[in-house]
This record gives structure tokens, C-alpha cells and sequence, in this order.
């Protein structure tokens, strides 16, 4: 069944030279109990669409120009703010990118996580202290009991994002967003993290989202992949047809950046170029000027979002060029 | 749970204060000027406004410890009763401080479309000398001990307010304050629990100087004749009773004077202390 569903979703930000679309006709469906990966390069529009739909962006200079965001039956592009926070936490949560700043210092993490419990459920204290040891324990932090008493800084980056995630499931959410859950963490900490997702949502039942720019975490976690590039959504799959049979030329273009063991290259291939600014955006396909392929009806016209296969879309008029 | 009194933040910054010299020192003077006030009913018994007209000009002695002034009253008395003036005003300005500039600073810094009408106010308070301001405020409401305390408050919660908004806008883009706001938190939540407690550090610190500048300002105030009234006891007028006199007996303003200066000093190696420990790249211009 389907929990969120974004579509023609457009927000632009206010600049010194006039209105800027971050991200522009966005859509895409999340259903209950799935992780669905957003992959894009640092500006492409990702973390703008997380925030987006958590209402988290500043209004003004951001601002929500078309689209719907329909969660649990409701839009939330049309909601007031306090009806707004009412879905952040027990309907959205979310965890973000930089684990050793986002705790309070002053205050322990048992502490915080009592806090985000007591905010959305009357609780005896001894039974708040009982849940937020269970969270501890559940997002794998040993002896929790005694940890309850720890402050942020006498904890790693890894343990800080158990923390959080603890934090995040404290209020029972229905959908998880991940803005870039382990790319301030080391590696190995970055596998124990994304397993630990994986099995939170086992567990609850909960549907993640979850945004990166690594194309490894997508492989591991996603069910489902979309691919943004300067704003726009390029290609949307199932992750095996998206790492198998990659259509749009940018995401051929994201698999080849990533080292294999089964081919040896002398170099990587990186894509030529950069991501044009939201104002300098080409009239047509925005990744035209980088595309080895492009041709030019390429920058003629914004190529259609078209199905190619079941359940994978793709923005390209050269797909079988 | 013994293990986190060792580990708390607040116990380990009072002993990092407790290891920094300069802030004992700053804290053992205020403790001296402080006990002195607190216990001047039982430590100075003598009347300060008593007059011992064969006792005029007595310089300090074993029967006048500090001295008499041109009415024979004992300094020992009038500086210890004036203390006492000193450390309420300075103290109730420090309340005033921490409640209004902590509030105007928290909901300019915290709401954007207040900031800047708040904060012009402010700043149009902040461009008096504060001496004139404080003055001017006086004259208007006359020269009494509340409206002495009321007219500093006037004069430097703008500092206090600029101190606090400055880091309430540093603190509003934390990671945790999006997180907390993600986790459906409120406005007021957040600004009590994730904001507040973090801009406490150069809040303590700023109070502390004030506490000094407030003294300080009273005094000159009193000497300027526009604070509390004699005969009631201050620095301030003491100092400027003894002007007149100061070639023949020059105690009579050096003993107050003494007594401010080392107040003050004793306030400002305490904020320094704290400002060391609380925050070592914080720099204030008391």
C-alpha cells in the first residue's frame, strides 16, 4: 500500500537573481514497509526534496511553487504548522549526515531520548527511562542501561548515529528518512549502520527513505532506486534493473565512477564537467552538456519521463542509441 | 549515580575554575566585598550616619579602623554599608539582565521577523554613553535606589540581549535543533531545551563583567549626586563628600575607592576565569 506519494513536486528558492528551482517535477511513490534510495550528486536536489517533505526548509527564501505530498492520506504541502509537527516524529522521522552534531551536548542521551518520547506519549518517568533503555538496546548499544547516563561526547560517531536512529524510532514513525546516514562514518561502522536499518525496518515494518550519493549503500539497502540529477528525476528502478541495465546515461555514467574487483581499469571514469547551477540550467536535458551521447534534440526540449520496462523510467530520448 | 557527578559538565567545569589562579583570586575578592554586605549589621554596628562631631577627621586607628569623615561618622560603617548598597544593585542589574536580555535576545535571535525591529531599538539604547543614558533615565524617574536599579537595567540589557541573540543564531542552525525539530518539537521546547542551555556559556560570563560595570556605574552615578540620596551611605558619595578634603584627609576617598577598585577588579579576574574555562575563544569588551 502506498504511504507517501510525492508527485510534480516543484520548490524553488528565492536568490539575489530571482527565483531558483531546486528541485522541479519530482514525483515518485513509497510503499509501506520499503526502502527506496534517492542517489544524485551533492546539488541534485535530494536533500531539498527530504526536507521538502519534512517542512524543514526556511520559508522564505524556500518555497513549495507546485505539487502534492500525500502521506497517510494527507497532503502535507497543506498542512499548518502545528499539524505539521504533530506528523514530524510519530509519522516522519528523520536522521541526518553529521551524527557528532546532532545531539545536544548538554544534555545525556538518555535524557534526549526520554525527551523525544515524553513529547509525543504521557509516560510515568520509570516507564519512559524502561523504553528509551529498549530503544537503546534494539539500535544495539551495549549495556544501555548504563549508557543512559553518557554524554554525546563520550560516544563515537557510530554509537552518536545509533543514538539518533534510537531517537528517530522512539515515536514509532511510519517513514524514515536517512539524509546521508553514513558518510560522515567509517566503513566498516557504515555496513553496521545500513544493516541495522535494514533490520529496524524489518522489525517495524517501517518504510525508509533514504538519500546518498554512494552507489554502494543504494545496492545494499534500496528496493527501489531514483536517480536526480540538477533538480530532476532521470531514471527511476528497482535496484537490481538499475545496477543490471542502467538506462539514462547519467546513471551509466554514476555505476562507471565506482571501483570494481571483476575489471581491472587503469582509471576511473569520472563524468566530464559539473553540475550546472539552479540559474544556468540548459533548456533542454539537463545533463546535455556532459552526455557522451547527447545529440542536438538534446538541448532542444526536456526529454520525456518515460516507462521502459516494468517499474523502471527513465529521462532520455537516446535510450538504445 | 556516582559516576555521573565524576563526568558531568558541570562538575568538571568547577573544577577546571577551581584550578584557574586568577579566577580564585577574582572570586576570594568578591567573596570578601560579598560577606561584608551580607554580614554588615553584625560587623559594622556602628551606625553609619551617627555623627561624633569631637571625632571629625580621625585618620585610621584601632578605635576608627577606617577612619571619620568631616561629620565624625566611622567609614568603617559608611564603606561597609555602602558595600552593601553596591552589591544589591549590582546583583539586582544582573537579574534584570539574565531575565530581559536572555528573552529579547532569545526571540530576536530565534523568530528572523522580530529581529530586526528589536534589535534597531536596541541598538538605538546601546548608542548612549551609558553614564548619559543612565542620567537621563534617573532625571526622569528620580534619583532613589529602585530607579537607580531600573535605569542601569535600562542601560545595559541591550548588551545582553546583542550577547544572546548573537548565539541563539549560531545555535538555531545545529544540527540537533533540525533534529529536534524533525522529532516534532515546538518553538518554546526548543528554545528552553536545545538552545538556552548551549548559550549559557558567554551569557555567565557577560553577566559577571556586568556585575562590575554596574557597580562601577553606580558609583559614578552617586558621585555625580544623581543615585541614592545621602545620607544614605554609597561609594559613590562618600567619595564625593571627601573630594573636598581630599589634601588634608585624603582616607576619606581613598578607603571607598579602594574598595571599588578592588571590587571590580575582583569581578573582572572572576569573568576572566570564566570566560577562560567556559569558552577560550570567546573574546568580550566588558
Amino acid at each position: 500500500m502506498t504511504l507517501l506519494s510525492v508527485a510534480n513536486l516543484t520548490t524553488t528558492f528565492r536568490t539575489g537573481s530571482g527565483e531558483a528551482a531546486a528541485i522541479e517535477n519530482v514525483s515518485f511513490d513509497l510503499n509501506e514497509g520499503e526502502i527506496l534510495g534517492i542517489v544524485g550528486e551533492s546539488g541534485s536536489g535530494k536533500s531539498v526534496t527530504a526536507l521538502t517533505i519534512m517542512g524543514l526548509l526556511p520559508m522564505p527564501p524556500a518555497r513549495v511553487v507546485s505539487g502534492t505530498i500525500m502521506f497517510d492520506g494527507r497532503d502535507l504541502t497543506r498542512l499548518s504548522d502545528s499539524a505539521m509537527r504533530r506528523i514530524r516524529g510519530p509519522g516522519i522521522a528523520m536522521v541526518f549526515q553529521e551524527p557528532m552534531t546532532s545531539l545536544n551536548p548538554v544534555f545525556t542521551i538518555g535524557e534526549q531520548i526520554m525527551e523525544t518520547i515524553a513529547a509525543h506519549e504521557r509516560l510515568p518517568r520509570a516507564a519512559q527511562f524502561a523504553h528509551a533503555v529498549e530503544l537503546l538496546d534494539k539500535v544495539g548499544i551495549a549495556s544501555a542501561a548504563a549508557r543512559m547516563s553518557d554524554y554525546p561526547h563520550q560516544l563515537s560517531g557510530g554509537q552518536r548515529q545509533r543514538v539518533m536512529l534510537a531517537i528517530a524510532l522512539s515515536c514509532r514513525p511510519k517513514l524514515l528518512i536517512a539524509d546521508e546516514p553514513t558518510t560522515a562514518l567509517d566503513v566498516t561502522i557504515q555496513a553496521q549502520i545500513l544493516d541495522l536499518i535494514m533490520d529496524l525496518r524489518d522489525e517495524t515494518g517501517m518504510a525508509i527513505l533514504i538519500i546518498t550519493h554512494n552507489m554502494g549503500v543504494i545496492a545494499e539497502t534500496a528496493d527501489r532506486v531514483l536517480v536526480m540529477y540538477a533538480g530532476r528525476v532521470v531514471e527511476q528502478a528497482p535496484v537490481a534493473a538499475l545496477f543490471d541495465q542502467p538506462l539514462h546515461p547519467y546513471t551509466r555514467g554514476l555505476l562507471s565512477c565506482v571501483p570494481t574487483l571483476e575489471q581491472s581499469m587503469p582509471r576511473l571514469r569520472a563524468i566530464p564537467g559539473t553540475l550546472p547551477e539552479p540559474g544556468r540550467r540548459p533548456p533542454g536535458c539537463r545533463f546535455a552538456p556532459r552526455c557522451p551521447l547527447a545529440i542536438p534534440a538534446c538541448a532542444a526540449a526536456l526529454p520525456p519521463f518515460e516507462t521502459h520496462a516494468p517499474g523502471h523510467a527513465a529521462a532520455c530520448i537516446r535510450i538504445g542509441a | 549515580m556516582a559516576d555521573q557527578a565524576a563526568t558531568s559538565p558541570t562538575w568538571t567545569t568547577i573544577k577546571r575554575l577551581l584550578h584557574h589562579r586568577l579566577f580564585v583570586v577574582g572570586l576570594a575578592l568578591f567573596a570578601i566585598v560579598a560577606l561584608a554586605a551580607i554580614l554588615a549589621p553584625w560587623i559594622a554596628p556602628l551606625d553609619p550616619n551617627k555623627l561624633a562631631m569631637r571625632a571629625r577627621f580621625q585618620p585610621p586607628s584601632a578605635n576608627w579602623l577606617f577612619g571619620t569623615d568631616n561629620f565624625g561618622r566611622s567609614l568603617w560603617s559608611r564603606v561597609i554599608w555602602g558595600a552593601r548598597l553596591s552589591m544589591m544593585i549590582g546583583a539586582s542589574v544582573v537579574v534584570i539582565n539574565a531575565v530581559f536580555g536572555t528573552l529579547i535576545g532569545a526571540l530576536a535571535g530565534y523568530f528572523r521577523w522580530l529581529d530586526n525591529g528589536v534589535m534597531r531599538v536596541n541598538d538605538a539604547l546601546m548608542a548612549f554613553p551609558a553614564v548619559l543614558l543612565a542620567i537621563a533615565v534617573t532625571a526622569v524617574l528620580g534619583p532613589s535606589l529602585g530607579d537607580v536599579i531600573i535605569a542601569l537595567g535600562i542601560v545595559y540589557t541591550p548588551r545582553t540581549a546583542r550577547i544572546v541573540r548573537a548565539s541563539v543564531i549560531v545555535l538555531r542552525e545545529m544540527e540537533y535543533v533540525q533534529a529536534a525539530i524533525a522529532s516534532g518539537a515546538g518553538h518554546f521546547r526548543i528554545l528552553r531545551r536545545h538552545i538556552l542551555p548551549n548559550a549559557m556559556a558567554p551569557l555567565i560570563v557577560q553577566l559577571s563583567f556586568l556585575f562590575a560595570v554596574a557597580v562601577l556605574t553606580e558609583a559614578t552615578l552617586s558621585f555625580l549626586g544623581v543615585g541614592a540620596v545621602p545620607p544614605t551611605p554609597t561609594w559613590g558619595n562618600i567619595m564625593a563628600e571627601g573630594r573636598q578634603y581630599i589634601s588634608d584627609a585624603p582616607w576619606i576617598v581613598a578607603i571607598p575607592g579602594a574598595a571599588l577598585m578592588l571590587t571590580v577588579l575582583g569581578l573582572n579576574l572572576l569573568g576572566d576565569g570564566l570566560r577562560d574555562v567556559l569558552d577560550p575563544r570567546l573574546r568580550i569588551q566588558p
